[in-house]
């Protein structure tokens, strides 16, 4: 437990003095982002087992949205956020109430097809922009005090955002409810003999799940600036999956250090070697799900466990 | 001229048709997940890839040695068959103790290397693959003109997937595939070698997925995207039919096939998502699918 404190304080107080490290301010937001994505994505995976494979439905729908309540409708920041969320929380409980009446691979399938739908409404839409997407989204200002046009102040919103959704997931894997979500995990036929209203508990962590995914979605949308197809694609709910089984599935730091891997990754690859970063990305892939199914922060946590 | 809709019946036919070839895809292709899922419980993410890699297989044979459409029929899902065994023997088979989502995510992964490699080879540019010169033109049906090769990606892959189904459900071999789909273990305690049948089911069905590729390069462009969206329209079709289900997943197909095409005429917009919406009523209504058995 001490050691675990420790290693959040050195994150925290790391994260605090990123900016001033020289490194790109854009793109320490762009890893907090997809963080905020895996380890809201993990809510689902790590704690209840439920593979969704169409998390970025939830990620792009709620970027666009917040896009275009503050680009078109001229709308406050934080309204284009909650905007955002709120569209990504409907989504997430009707996808959520089809897909938990299956299980396993049948849940990963539903949950893709119907991403898919989505997918397609952002295409075809007139408000998305089709195939340009939206751009030119701007960041506004929190309820007109603090400009967030500078980047830095915007890196610290994001931080700020982000430790407050990492102590929200904490609290809920920790509460009851967490404990009947890994009750399920654990056995699901026992949890239903045990009383427990199985469906109603998973459908509130996929629509937490999702919305959380959202939050992340719209503020990518505020950072980048823009809001495109391949956030509501099949690549990004695949690359999440990644991320959060690389860092390892069902520990809080996992996703974040999976997220911060791939996104590096890509980051930097892609000037080196163009197309073959997918190729880069799917060997990691397979090599996670052969020999490295702990993840990283799953090994390691696992080799404390044994000295203890 | 005659209507129906306020839409002249000329084009319905013309999108019915069109919409009887992709189903004939979506039979072939989910024809194969339903075999594989049967045996191994493994859903293929790679379905759409290894149907890619069998369209630029018969590409890649016709243009640099010069091989034909109808070898490539034969050859390019004996090689893409091929490639599915190898990936069985190496990386499916040490999965099948762990749960069954880590084999969807495994061939996830090989889905994003072999869509990876051949953009990297070939760009992300469509190519176009001749019609072979027998299979040119089109009978003129008085009312409209039906292309030949339609014609024949219609009939041909409704023969396959007869010929699959009297396989699985009229022979041995089925039979024997069959019972390991029930209980592997007493199945190999009768002395059958169900490691080695696994294997070859895997090669089969991605060669199914393969032969699909090599059938749709003349009508559609020939690019390594072209499985990736593919293989969810496919998946949605197994769910509707019922995972695991042979005569599900190709009636489901065609049907779905023709739905579509349908949807083309009456409203285009919708098209791309109906399969999704027709999935999403069955599973409210009969969450194992319309040919599938409640567990």
């Amino acid at each position: 437990m001490r050691a675990q404190i420790a290693v959040y304080v050195v994150l925290t107080a790391l994260a605090l003095i990123a900016p001033f490290l020289g490194l790109y301010p854009v793109f320490l937001m762009k890893l907090l982002c997809f963080a905020m994505f895996a380890c809201a994505f993990n809510l689902l995976l790590g704690y209840t087992k439920m593979l969704s494979f169409g998390h970025a439905a939830y990620f792009g729908a709620s970027a666009y949205v917040t896009g275009w309540l503050t680009t078109v409708h001229g709308w406050g920041t934080l309204e284009g956020i909650l905007g955002g969320v709120a569209v990504s929380m409907l989504l997430g409980l009707v996808i959520g109430a089809i897909a938990v009446r299956r299980q396993g691979i049948y849940f990963a399938m539903i949950t893709l097809a119907l991403a898919q739908v989505v997918y397609f409404i952002c295409l075809q839409a007139q408000f998305t922009g089709g195939e340009n997407g939206l751009q030119g989204i701007p960041r506004g200002s929190l309820l007109g005090l603090i400009g967030l046009g500078n980047d830095r102040i915007m890196y610290y919103f994001v931080l700020a955002v982000f430790i407050g959704v990492f102590i929200f997931i904490r609290r809920i894997v920790h509460s009851p409810f967490g404990q009947v979500l890994k009750a399920i995990r654990a056995n699901e036929p026992r949890a239903i003999s045990l009383g427990y209203k199985v469906d109603r508990y998973k459908l509130t962590a996929f629509v937490l799940s999702a919305s959380l995914a959202g939050l992340a979605g719209s503020l990518k949308a505020l950072v980048l600036g823009f809001a495109t197809l391949s956030d509501v694609s099949q690549t990004t709910s695949g690359e999440v999956i990644l991320m959060t089984l690389l860092g390892g599935s069902g520990t809080f730091l996992g996703p974040v250090v999976g997220a911060n891997v791939v996104v590096t990754l890509q980051e930097y690859l892609s000037d080196l070697v163009g197309a073959w970063v997918s190729v880069i990305i799917g060997a990691i892939f397979v090599v996670c799900v052969m020999i490295f199914r702990r993840g990283f922060v799953g090994e390691i946590e696992r080799r404390f466990a044994r000295r203890a | 001229m005659t209507t129906v809709f306020g839409v002249p019946l000329p084009a319905i036919l013309g999108q019915l048709m069109l919409g009887l070839v992709n189903g004939s895809f979506y039979a072939l292709l989910s024809l194969g997940l339903a075999v594989i899922f049967g045996l191994l419980g493994v859903v293929n993410f790679a379905h759409g890839a290894f149907y890619m890699l069998g369209a630029f297989a018969a590409y890649v044979g016709l243009q640099m040695l010069g091989i034909n459409y109808w070898w490539a029929l034969l050859l390019a899902p004996l090689a893409v068959g091929l490639l599915g065994v190898i990936i069985e023997r190496l990386f499916l088979r040490h999965l099948y103790q762990v749960e069954p989502v880590y084999g969807l995510l495994l061939t996830f992964g090989i889905a994003l290397i072999a869509e990876g490699i051949m953009r990297s080879l070939f760009g992300a540019s469509g190519k176009s693959y001749p019609v072979p010169a027998l299979l040119q033109g089109g009978f003129n049906l008085g009312f409209m003109v039906l292309p030949i090769y339609r014609a024949w990606v219609v009939l041909a892959s409704v023969t396959v997937c007869a010929a699959t189904w009297f396989l699985i459900e009229r022979t041995r071999l089925g039979a024997m595939l069959r019972a390991a789909t029930e209980n592997a273990r007493l199945v190999q305690a009768f002395g059958i070698n169900v490691p080695l049948m696994v294997m070859c089911t895997y090669g089969a069905g991605v060669a199914l997925a393969a032969l699909a590729g090599v059938l749709a390069a003349p009508v559609i462009q020939v690019s390594p995207l072209m499985g990736s969206s593919l293989v969810i329209v496919v998946f949605a079709v197994v769910v509707i039919g019922g995972m695991g289900s042979i005569v599900g997943a190709i009636v489901s197909g065609l049907v779905l096939g023709l739905i579509e095409g349908l949807t083309k005429v009456v409203y285009p917009e919708a098209s791309n998502i109906v399969v999704f919406i027709i999935m999403a009523v069955v599973l409210i209504w009969r969450p194992a699918g319309l040919f599938g058995k409640e567990q």
